[in-house]
Formats: structure tokens, sequence, C-alpha cells
């Protein structure tokens, strides 16, 4: 039912041939913690993100899925340069951005843009939608043709709002058409890649997919590249083509839509998966595998060593608290699939004889049911 | 479950008639802005031992409907009419102090943040136990022992050890299962779940819906639950009653209304939502427009200034005519059976792939 | 905790040095000859000079700096006499040891500040958690209301009006006038009552409509419904659930308020004449006295920080949340 994998599109790249955009390389922030006596130092970190490798293609959208704390909004955050990466490299268009000054990083500045979770808190209140939206224009210095109050009314109605609405304030609006604001406010500059955090996980259901859809002509109309982070893995799949699964600080999973969401190969991947709560439009839909984890994920403060999904893996052994997974292509993967684990599962999402219910609670209860 | 639980006599189902029953429950609040009406005529039973699923966006009155149900608005500002019974007692006339005799023992409830509707300054422990020597008056001592037990069955890790806890010590996952506990505590004869697993993230809240499961299985409760999410209510309700404006638009089984959905909101709530098997080649289908407002609702259908389907029904039916919901399944719908049935299988499933 | 009281301390320490320097050094950007000033009008050279060797003030300002702050620590000679430690100098204006004034003038202070504030904790508390239990109705909008009004006096206005109605046009009271507790507690009493009353009565109108306006907001916080929703009645829900979370804001303001009063309360002194900290303070400022101002200044921010870090530790006694570090 999922295998249609080439999208008509004009624009997107159609496999990895694409030319690069933006990759990163062992990206690695660590947040220090601060504690200790007579003399405040550094006594440890929050490793939010540790080690990531990830690439975007021109005009290609790459989704970044996990839980919370997993690192996916700080690795947005890193790329946009909004936080100073602590190690790795970050390059946009062949230029090394990992640590550019604030002139070098002008131009840079310009290409990149990024769309936040909360309509409300990311706008001004104080501004008018006209001001939010012109002003990135002006601090960059753009004139664009027929001025830059043409060029936000045009981009008003691009993001489906009325024209007429420039002198407006942001409270005026309802959360879908804020976050429409904020899109327009990205695009002003016409990036060439945007970085959206969560964009609609603030929004009602039957907004969300207003959203979606607009961000979805957004990227396949002007060829911009998306690396769109959410934690909801259906919304992801709906938008990306590439997709990055996080645990922990760490890549753990890296492939196109097809292998991760049918032919997934880390256990994490197919915990995540099998977690998502499906509406069962027929019987068919209803066997997949059951997988429950136990417990919340570790504290990024002190990480399992090795493989950091040891400790809630069905599969872990000696090995993986010793030696961490490398994120290579194991036997089995297709091309650009890439897993970092051990011992992986098999290449399939479908139910197996018996459930993994990891979780005390659970298996003490469905036992004393049997 | 050892000490001290209800005798079983107590839960001995009384006939077939519905363990609560809501009929044509009004709740309006008085605000500056004029007279907010968040739920307007809205009726529904929830049977003994079923979990009744309420879906709808925010605004939709589901919340509202469900705190009134325990007395927990507001009642300086808020106005309610109709019926609430529950267990053969009217609700909406009972005084504070009969409120109070069932709240946490009858009926119980679990919220959507963990974090906010636990008490910061007490530990996880004392919260527990509070209800259960409230409502049993048992003491100190059993009320802990009954509190660690049921730390112990909601997944709690050295539940005699956190009892001593803070709220701040748990995990997010952690906190709900306290919350579980706790209102399990007397053994409720229906929990209200209010959004129990939207602020928890996805591996953890699939644990968090087994258990509730589960443990509605052990306690025999019936359950309100309540979400935004139709893929939850679809793992999780045998009934299901979707709401919109305050009011409820379609009624069934959770099968009937997820696979012959009847009213074009859920179609547009169904379309709207990719999902994993998708097909992502096909574009979703936003409901236009947003939600209406309370002050100010739209006449006839409140649906009708976002629906794609008036034009279908004759006349202005849809923007003069409030629609009825039927008693059992069926939807407030001016489209007649054949439309909606039709509509829904050449329109509407094509695109939910 | 311990660790928290040595940092806090410690730092505390150094603020007070930091606070002393700024203020001597401060005082001499006056252009003055505090010899001058201290030893009046018809002053020969040679008088002046003397005066100059015995207050120090013929040595680099940096020493004396040095020679004052020394002499906190470990007393100091002066002509009149050893002053022993804390010692803060020699009034340039009266020739007393500082030390003395402050403890002179500090028992009336610590008298006016106490009773204030069991007066104003007590009612001002209690209607503002009258108001919140029952808001909304006539009596919180009474309340409210003239807890507004009361708030916006001042105890400049309050004071004389007090004044002349009990005590010049009636004369049921007497003058307010301080007579230590030890001397006759009945008389000390009497003779506080009016201070207290007037600084009170604005006082108590801050704190109603602060612990209304925090129980309400904490009444409308998630775990107070919950806690609603288990059955627990609504005056244990109010006193246990929405009181613990005000009393982090109540408690700040004490604090601040305390700290203020101890350090002088400058206006009620003066509109009621009594001879305080405050007095002391303007006294000493107003003749340019640079050891008494010092002295008055080092003791108030000694209050200050002390409260400060007295604050904190209740922060964590009520919020387990807050750790100390």
């Amino acid at each position: 039912m999922s295998d249609k994998l080439t999208l008509p599109k004009p624009q997107g790249p159609v496999d990895g041939a694409a030319e690069t955009l933006l990759s990163v390389e062992g990206l690695t922030k660590h947040f220090p913690i601060y504690g200790g006596f007579p003399i405040k130092r550094k006594v440890g970190a929050v490793q939010a993100v540790d080690g990531v490798d990830l690439t975007v293609g021109v005009g290609e959208s790459v989704g970044l899925v996990g839980e919370s704390g997993c690192g996916k909004s700080t690795t947005g955050r890193l790329i946009t340069r909004l936080l100073e990466p602590t190690a790795g490299k970050v390059t946009y268009a062949g230029q090394d951005i990992t640590h550019a000054s604030r002139r070098q990083m002008a131009p840079v500045r310009s290409e990149i843009q990024m769309i936040f979770q909360d309509p409300y808190s990311s706008l001004n209140p104080r501004q008018t939608v006209g001001t939010i939206i012109k002003s990135p224009m002006e601090v960059n210095g753009i004139n664009p043709k027929g001025g830059v109050e043409n060029r936000v009314r045009e981009l008003l109605e691009l993001v489906g709002l009325n024209p007429e609405h420039y002198n407006r304030f942001p409270h005026e609006f309802s959360g879908g058409q804020r976050q429409r604001i904020g899109v327009a406010r990205a695009l002003s500059l016409n990036p060439k890649l945007i970085v959206a955090d969560e964009p609609v996980s603030a929004l009602d259901v039957s907004i969300q997919a207003q959203v979606v859809n607009l961000l979805q002509k957004v990227q396949e109309e002007m060829g911009i590249a998306f690396l769109f982070i959410a934690h909801d893995l259906a919304i992801v799949r709906h938008f990306s083509q590439r997709l990055a699964v996080m645990y922990l600080g760490k890549v753990v999973e890296v492939g196109d839509r097809d292998s991760i969401y049918n032919r997934p190969r880390h256990p994490y991947t197919h915990a995540l998966l099998s977690a998502v709560p499906e509406v069962a439009l027929d019987d068919e839909t209803e066997d997949r595998e059951r997988i429950r984890l136990s417990g919340d994920v570790p504290s990024p403060i002190h990480p399992p060593s090795g493989c950091r999904f040891r400790t809630r893996c069905w599969k872990a052994q000696d090995k993986c608290a010793t030696s961490e997974p490398p994120l290579v292509q194991i036997s089995g993967n297709r091309e650009n699939h890439l897993t970092a684990c051990h011992f992986p599962e098999d290449p399939t999402t479908e139910a197996r004889d018996a459930d993994i219910v990891l979780d005390p609670a659970l298996a003490a209860l469905e036992k004393e049911g049997e | 479950m050892t000490t001290l639980t209800k005798t079983e006599g107590e839960r001995a189902p009384s006939g077939p008639e519905a363990f609560l029953s809501v009929r044509d429950l009004r709740v309006r609040f008085s605000t500056e802005d004029g007279i907010v009406k968040a739920v307007d005529g809205l009726s529904f039973d929830v049977e003994r031992g079923k979990t009744l699923g309420i879906v709808g966006e925010s605004g939709s009155g589901k919340s509202v409907t469900n705190l009134t149900v325990l007395g927990l608005h507001n009642p300086k500002t808020a106005t309610v009419e109709g019926e609430i019974v529950l267990d053969g007692k009217e609700l909406v006339t009972a005084t504070e102090k009969e409120m109070e005799k069932l709240r946490g023992n009858k009926v119980a409830m679990i919220f959507q943040d963990p974090l906010t509707a636990l008490s910061p300054y007490y530990t996880v422990g004392r919260q527990i136990a509070e209800p259960f020597m409230k409502h049993t008056g048992a003491s100190k001592k059993e009320a802990k022992l009954r509190a660690i037990e049921m730390l112990d069955k909601v997944g709690i890790p050295q539940p005699a050890m956190r009892f001593e806890d803070y709220p701040h010590q748990f995990s997010g996952g952690m906190r709900q299962r306290a919350m579980i506990a706790m209102s399990l505590i007397c053994n409720p004869d229906l929990l209200i779940a209010d959004e129990p697993t939207t602020a928890l993230d996805v591996t953890v809240q699939a644990q968090i819906l087994d258990l509730l499961k589960d443990l509605q299985q052990e306690f025999g409760s019936a359950i309100i639950f309540i979400t935004h999410d139709l893929g939850v209510i679809s793992k999780m309700a045998d009934d299901l009653l979707v709401m919109y404006s305050g009011r409820a638009v379609e009624r069934g089984s959770v099968r009937e209304v997820l696979r012959a959905p009847q009213h074009p909101y859920t179609w547009g709530l169904l379309s709207s939502m990719p999902r994993l098997g998708g097909d992502t080649a096909q574009a979703l289908t936003p409901i236009p427009g947003s939600p209406p407002s309370l002050l100010n609702p739209p006449s006839g259908c409140p649906f009708h200034p976002r629906c794609g389907f008036t034009s279908e029904v004759s006349g202005n039916r849809c923007s003069g005519e409030r629609p009825e919901l039927p008693a059992g399944r069926g939807a407030a719908c001016h489209l007649d059976d054949a439309q909606k049935s039709t509509f829904f299988i050449e329109q509407i499933k094509p695109r939910l792939g | 905790m311990l660790q928290f009281l040595i940092r806090r301390l410690s730092g505390a320490v150094v603020i007070m040095f930091l606070i002393g320097a700024f203020t001597f050094f401060l005082f001499y950007t006056i252009p003055q000859d505090f010899a001058q000033l201290s030893c009046g009008k018809n002053c020969s050279p040679e008088n002046i000079a003397v005066i100059r060797e015995n207050l120090g003030l013929d040595k680099p300002i940096t020493t004396q700096f040095w020679e004052f702050m020394m002499g906190i620590v470990s007393g100091r000679d002066f002509p009149q006499g050893h002053c022993a430690a804390p010692c803060l100098g020699v009034s340039f204006d009266s020739g007393q040891f500082v030390w003395d004034s402050i403890v002179d003038r500090f028992p009336l202070t610590l008298s006016l500040t106490i009773g204030g504030l069991v007066i104003f904790l007590l009612f001002g508390l209690g209607t503002g958690l009258m108001a919140a239990w029952k808001r909304g109705t006539a009596l919180d909008k009474v309340v409210s209301g003239s807890s507004m009004v009361l708030s916006s006096f001042q105890i400049y206005f309050l004071g004389p009006i007090v004044l002349s109605l009990l005590v010049f046009n009636t004369g049921w009271l007497e003058s307010p006038k301080y007579v230590p507790i030890t001397d006759s507690p009945g008389q000390w009493f009497m003779g506080m009552l009016i201070p207290w009353a007037v600084m009170a009565t604005i006082f108590t109108a801050q704190y109603t409509r602060m612990a209304r306006s925090t129980m309400i907001e904490q009444l409308q916080e998630e775990h107070v419904r919950t806690a609603r929703a288990k059955g627990m009645r609504q005056r244990y829900v109010f006193f246990r659930y929405a009181w613990r979370g005000s009393l982090i804001p109540i408690v700040t303001i004490i604090g601040m308020d305390l700290s203020a009063l101890l350090s002088g309360a400058v206006v009620t002194e003066f509109t009621f004449d009594l001879a305080g900290i405050g007095r002391l303070a303007v006294e000493g400022s107003l003749s340019k006295d640079l050891p008494l101002t010092m002295g008055v200044m080092l003791f108030g921010a000694f209050f200050i920080l002390i409260l400060n870090i007295i604050v904190d530790l209740a922060y964590a006694y009520i919020d387990p949340r807050v750790r100390l570090a």
C-alpha cells in the first residue's frame, strides 16, 4: 500500500544523488552543569546532542524524529546557529559555518530560516503582521522589486492570508493563521533551507493539515529544503522523503521513508512505530507488532555506556554496554539506510508471535488477565 | 488487592440502564465579552465498565462537560442546566458536601499534565493516600500501605521508597502513573480521563494507554476518555461521541464511527490526519476555516460555515435549522442517510489511503 | 545546607565590605573639611589640626578606610578610650562611639518593627485570606475596596490625624514615646500603640491585597483543582494546597519589609517624634557625619543580607523543588 516512493515532484530530489545543501558531521552540544564548593565549577554536562551526522540535499525534506530529550530541537538550533556547537562541523553550501562570526554568517543567515512551535510566543504581540514579516528584509538590507510592502502582501497571499490584514496584530489571528504568519516571515528572505521545529504540534487537528499542506506547497513549488523536526511520526512520514531517528542525543537510524517506516532495523525505531496509535479504518491495519518499553528515557546527564538504548532494549547483550554501535549500512539494509545497532531487528513491522512487553506493571497485569 | 477494597456487592450491576446519564446539559459562562455557551444541549450515557470516548478540538466543550459532572466548574461564573444522573443520583442540584463524598471515591479524574496537576509541595505518597483516608476513614498507616500497593500496581519501581518523593523527582510518565494510582485508590465506578496522554511521549503514551485498559479490566470502572486524537480513541474506547462547538455531532460505537462516519466534521477529522499506512502522494484534506466562536456560534448547524456538503441539502436548512442528533447511532446532520453513506464511500474513503 | 550557609555568609561579608567602600569614598567626594565641620564655628587652626589628628583625618583616605573596616573586626583605640569590636568609629558630631549610639537607638526600632509586624501580618493575611475565600461576594468587595484606599494612604498623613484625634483633642491617649520594655511593659505598650496602629494600617492594606491576589491565583492552579477532584474539603484545599503556594511571594515581601523597617522607619519616627535608627541615619547624613552614616548604612545592610539568607532558607522549606546551592 505504501510502496509508492517516487513522487511526481518537479523539483525535490528523487534520489540520494541530489546536491548536498547542508551537511552536519559529529555535531555535539553539551550544556555544562555547574556546582561544587567552595568555588562553582563545571561538574557535568547535559549531553543534549552527541555526534550527529546528517545531510540535507537541495530542495529535500528531511525529517528528524524522536521523543522529548532526544536532542532534535537542539540539533535544529545548532544548525541555525541559535546555539553554538560544542564540537563537530556544520557545512552549508560548501561553507563551514560551525563557528562563523556574525559577519561571516550574514549572507548565510538569510538562506537558513526557522519556524517555531508556538505560534503564540514566537510573534511579537506589539508589532503588526506587516512589521513582523518585513523586519527580516530590513535587517538584512534587502529591497525587493516593487518595494518591501508589496512583497509582504505577496507573502501574505502566498501563505493564504488576506493581504489586507497587513496592519493587524497577531492576537487578531487564530493559532493556525499565526503559524502562517511565521511561515511568511521565514519565506521573506527567499531561504534555501527552513528548519521547522514542531511547526504544527501546538495546533488543533483540523488546522494541522492546513499548515502541513502549506509547508508542502512551499517545499515543492519553491524548492526549499526542509529539516522537519517533529514527534508525530505520521506527519513526518507525510512530509519528509528522508528521516533520521534520534534517541538520547544520537541518530540511531537514518534512511528513506520506506526504509524507516516499513523496513526499520533499530529496535528503538520498531518501538517508536509500534507505539503510534493508529485509527483502524479496516481490520488489516491492526496486525502491527506491539512493543511496550518500560519507563522513560534516561537522563542525558549520565547516558548509558555503549548503545544508549540498551537499558530499554529487549535485544541488549553485554556487547551493547561496552561498544557503541556505529551508524552504518548493516547487511539487509538498502542503500543510504544506516542503522546503529549490534543486534538489529528484522526489516518488518508486522505483528510478532509474541508481543514484547517490557513494562513490569503491564506484564504483570497481562499475565494476571490470561 | 488485599486491603480495604469495597465489597463486591456494591458494584453489582443495577440493571441495564446507564450508569451515568447526561441529558440536555447546558453550561454557560458569563465573561466580559458576553455569554460563552461552552456546552449547548449535550446528552450521552456511559455504561458500567465500558469506555466512552469523547473526541473534539479545543473549545468543543469536552473538558467543560466533564468538570461539570464532578461539579468542579466555578459556580460564580457558570450556569448549569440539564440533568446529570450518576447511579440514580441527580448531580446538578447536589450540594457541595454530597459532591465531595462522590469525588475521588465513586468518580475520579485524571488530568492532562501530571506536572501541574500534582502539587509540588507535598510528597506523591501523601497526595495518593489523602483521598483514601478521606473516603474510607482509613488510618494514615493503612492509607500508606494502600498507596504503596497502588504505586506498585501502576509500575512505579521501589514504591515504598518513591512514596516519599516529590512530584518533581518523578519523570513525566511516572507522574502520570502516580495520577492513575491516585484516581484508582478508592476503586471508583467511573474514571474521567481528560487528555491523559497528550503531554507524554509516544512510547510512554503507549504504556499508559495499555496500563489504563488493563487496570480497567481489573477494577471494572467505566471510563470517559477525552482526547483530540482519533488514533488514541480508537485504541481505548467502546463508544464514541464527537463534539463540536459544545454539541455532540456524532455518536456510535468506535467501530461504527471510525469505519463508517456520518458527519462531515468526522470526515474532516479523518481526512486531515496523516496515517502511518497512508499514501504519501495523497495531499491531506484539511477542514477549511477555524473552529467557531463560542460567544457567537453560527446559526443552524454550527459546522455549516466549514462544511463542504451544504449545497447537497435543499433550501438553507444548514444555516437555518439546527440538526438533531438521533438517539443511538447517528449524526447531527441534515444529509439523509443514503447521502451520508454514499458521500463517505465515494468521496471521503478513497482519500484516507 | 552548611555549604549554603558558608557560601552565603562569606558572600554577605564581601558585599558589606563593598557597601562600606562605596559609602566611604562617595563621602569624600563632598567638598568639605570634616575637621572643620566637627569643630564648629569658632575654631582656631590649631584646634582643627588637633581634631584632624584625633579623628585620623590626617592620614590617606585608603588608610582611613582600612582602619575603619579593621575596627569592625578587632576594635580601635581613640583618645576617648578603647572602642571594642564591632567598632564603627567615633561620630564627628557628638564624639560618641557610633556603635553605642546605634545600640542606644535600636530597641525603639526593634519594638516598632516587631509590634507592627505582628499586627499587620495578623490582620493583613487574615483579611486577605477571608476575601479570597469569599471572593466575588460583597464582603470581598468591601475588603478589596477599603484596602485599596488605605494602602494609598501615607504615614505622614494618617499619623497626624490619629494623633490629633486621640491625643491632642480628646486626651484619650498620651503622645507616643518610647519606654524600654524592661522598665515597664505597660508603658512600653501604651507608648508604642499609636505608631503601631498607624504603621500597621497601611501595611495591613498592602498585605491584604497581596494575600488575596496570590491566593486567588493559587486557587486556579491545576493541582488545587486535582485536590478538589479527589474529594478533599474546600477548607482543606484552601489552607493546605493554595496557601502553601501563596507563601513564597508572601515570605519574599515580609523579608523585604522587615529589613527595611529594621534599618530604620524614618517617616514613622519623624511623624511620632521617636528617636530610632532611622532618625540617627538622617541626622548622620545631614551633618555629613561620616562614621555615623557608615555605621548606620552597614547596620542596615547587615539586616538586609541576613534576612535575604533567611528568606532563601524559608523558600527551601516551603518548596521542595528549591535546592540550596
